[in-house]
């Protein structure tokens, strides 16, 4: 007796679930056919053709399509020009990441001694990371003014320097602009910053303390250890902000500087797409720029596995 | 000894005050020779020494900037567009967030691999493509063009998924037993606490897409058309020396999200915290 009506309530139950099974899945697509529509139309439709269009000769101005294998892939691995444009990029991230670093973890650390005015300096900071980059790049062209009304020149004749070229000359290109991408981003960083400094609990350094650690023992020993995944991260998104580096040198110097000395990755994708309108060449240089940017994702994860210390 | 630790770390703060106020200089003097060049005469503008303040306060340099180009419409353009990719993410996340959050179906976890690693897909990549299908569309250069490409993200997706997910389970089962439908329990329960997650991820993509520039550089063409970045960047490059009216229009630019920014900060600075991710 007991037993038939276990298994009729358990029957019942049974197709209850099923029922229930088949109309979560349904009310499922439902809420996800929006977002699903749009990521295949406009993302996963399009890096199949970018794949497909790399293989291809495709010139807008031509017109016909010709099937050319890793042809388009060759070109610019063997192109010195590439190179230099590779070059140019790493140049930008290899100074702008340490100089960035250095600069908003020294900034927090001051703005973390429980200091008086720090919401007064963190609203001042983070006024050019919210402005815009096109606005910003407008004024810094100004400063960057090579004739006499330049500002960069008239402080820099302050100290005794003479006048450089900056945006102008072939040496002083990139790091006018990469002096302006700091500039830009340093309040972000500083707020980053300081929100993992906070997120380090008193007792470690009272525990340093009694041990008899210095501030220099305490910040070494303490903070960036604990601190690291804060500044992995810091550093990762430098890193792949880097290789995506575009709006303000193509405000700044829409051609690519004197002796293409700022082309970058990105800059050189678009003058090769939408300039050029050689859509079949400049998507192998896409591909090329997002296997750059994965593989240097890959070794920061290897290297982060031995250093980051997660609490 | 106490009186010479008290005295070093005086002097200490003060130290550390001058190098702040020295970086917060830095960070507003451009601004400022912004504002300061936009109201001189042309004349004026490579006099050396710099003078900071004019002699007299050219306020038509803005009336003459915003005639050279249509800084209204550039304004327009953008908070149109930038509003409805907003509208469109928060709700296309809602939708998605709700189903990875708080149903359960075959193949739902691999679905969610599959929006997360859009992630690591740089526009670049795909900006090609994207271009020639919106062309075929008949997008090129319309607010569509502009606006449906970013109307759903994963980012937002996955942050929403994770509030819903803090939510207590027991919810559900307490709207289900009174017969509540998902849209429904999703619509009167989740959205109404969920309020603060969303005004936090709806600033970050209105900020994100507000100051995005490649796309809408790739696809107008036409002045009427320009967002506000893109509308300034030709008015940069078609001014060439003309630095009182680029400024003018750079302040033009700046000033209205500076002033939201100040007003309401700490929003923004959560926004940051919580996210993480730069525009």
């Amino acid at each position: 007796m007991i037993g038939v009506m276990n298994g009729k309530k358990s029957a019942k139950f049974h197709i209850f679930k099923n029922k229930n099974i088949r109309r979560n899945f349904w009310d499922s697509m439902l809420f996800l056919s929006p977002s699903l529509v749009v990521f295949t139309v406009f993302i996963f439709i399009p890096i199949a053709m970018a794949f497909y269009l790399s293989l291809m000769k495709w010139d807008l101005l031509t017109a016909d399509r010709q099937f050319v294998g890793l042809k388009n892939y060759i070109y610019y691995l063997t192109n010195p020009f590439f190179y230099k444009v590779l070059l140019n990029t790493v140049y930008f991230a290899a100074a702008h990441i340490p100089l960035d670093l250095i600069i908003t973890l020294g900034l927090a650390l001051l703005l973390n001694q429980k200091l008086k005015g720090l919401s007064f300096y963190r609203t001042i900071y983070f006024i050019p990371v919210i402005s815009s980059m096109v606005a910003v790049s407008a004024v810094w062209i100004w400063i960057y003014e090579p004739e006499s009304g330049g500002l960069a020149n008239y402080v820099l004749g302050l100290f005794g320097i003479s006048p450089l070229g900056w945006l102008h000359d072939p040496h002083w290109a990139m790091p006018a602009i990469i002096l302006v991408s700091v500039w830009k981003g340093l309040g972000y960083n500083i707020v980053i910053f300081l929100a993992g400094l906070q997120n380090i609990p008193d007792i470690y350094y009272e525990a340093a303390r009694i041990d008899g650690a210095n501030a220099w023992q305490q910040f070494r020993r303490v903070t960036l250890p604990l601190l690291s995944p804060i500044t992995y991260f810091v550093i990762l998104m430098g890193i792949i902000n880097s290789f995506k580096v575009f709006t303000q040198i193509e405000v700044m110097t829409p051609e690519g500087g004197p002796l293409n000395s700022t082309t970058v990755l990105n800059l050189y994708l678009y003058q090769e797409a939408f300039h050029k309108y050689r859509f079949g060449r400049a998507s192998a240089l896409a591909f090329i720029m997002f296997a750059i940017i994965l593989i240097i994702t890959k070794i920061q994860r290897s290297v982060s596995h031995k250093n980051v210390h997660y609490e | 000894m106490l009186k010479e630790t008290l005295f070093s770390s005086k002097v200490l703060t003060i130290i550390t005050h001058l190098l702040l106020i020295v970086v917060g200089v830095t960070m507003i003097v451009p601004f400022l020779w912004m504002f300061s060049t936009s109201l001189k005469d042309v004349t004026e503008l490579y006099e050396y020494p710099p003078k900071w303040i004019p002699s007299h306060l050219n306020w038509q340099n803005y009336i003459k900037a915003m005639e050279l180009a249509p800084f209204g419409r550039f304004y327009l353009n953008s908070l149109l567009v930038t509003f409805c990719i907003t509208l469109g993410q928060i709700i296309t996340a809602c939708l998605a967030a709700y189903v990875f959050a708080r149903i359960e179906f075959p193949g739902r976890d691999i679905l969610f691999v599959i929006y997360l690693s859009t992630m690591i897909i740089p526009v670049q990549v795909t900006i090609i493509p994207l271009f020639l299908i919106v062309k075929q569309l008949g997008w090129f250069d319309t607010y569509q063009g502009l606006i449906i490409p970013f109307i759903a993200r994963a980012f937002p997706i996955i942050f929403l998924r994770q509030f819903f997910m803090t939510l207590p389970k027991d919810l559900e089962d307490a709207a289900k037993v009174d017969g509540c439908g998902h849209l429904r329990f999703l619509w009167k329960i989740l959205l109404p606490t969920a309020r603060p997650a969303l005004s936090t991820i709806g600033l970050f993509t209105f900020l994100f897409h507000w100051r995005d520039y490649l796309w809408p550089l790739v696809i107008t063409n036409t002045t009427e058309m320009r967002t506000l970045p893109v509308g300034l960047r030709y008015f940069v490059s078609e001014q060439g020396t003309q630095f009182h009216y680029m400024m003018a229009a750079s302040i033009i630019v700046t000033i209205p999200i500076v002033l939201i920014y100040l007003f309401a900060q700490k929003q923004f600075i959560k926004g940051v915290t919580m996210t993480g991710l730069k525009g």
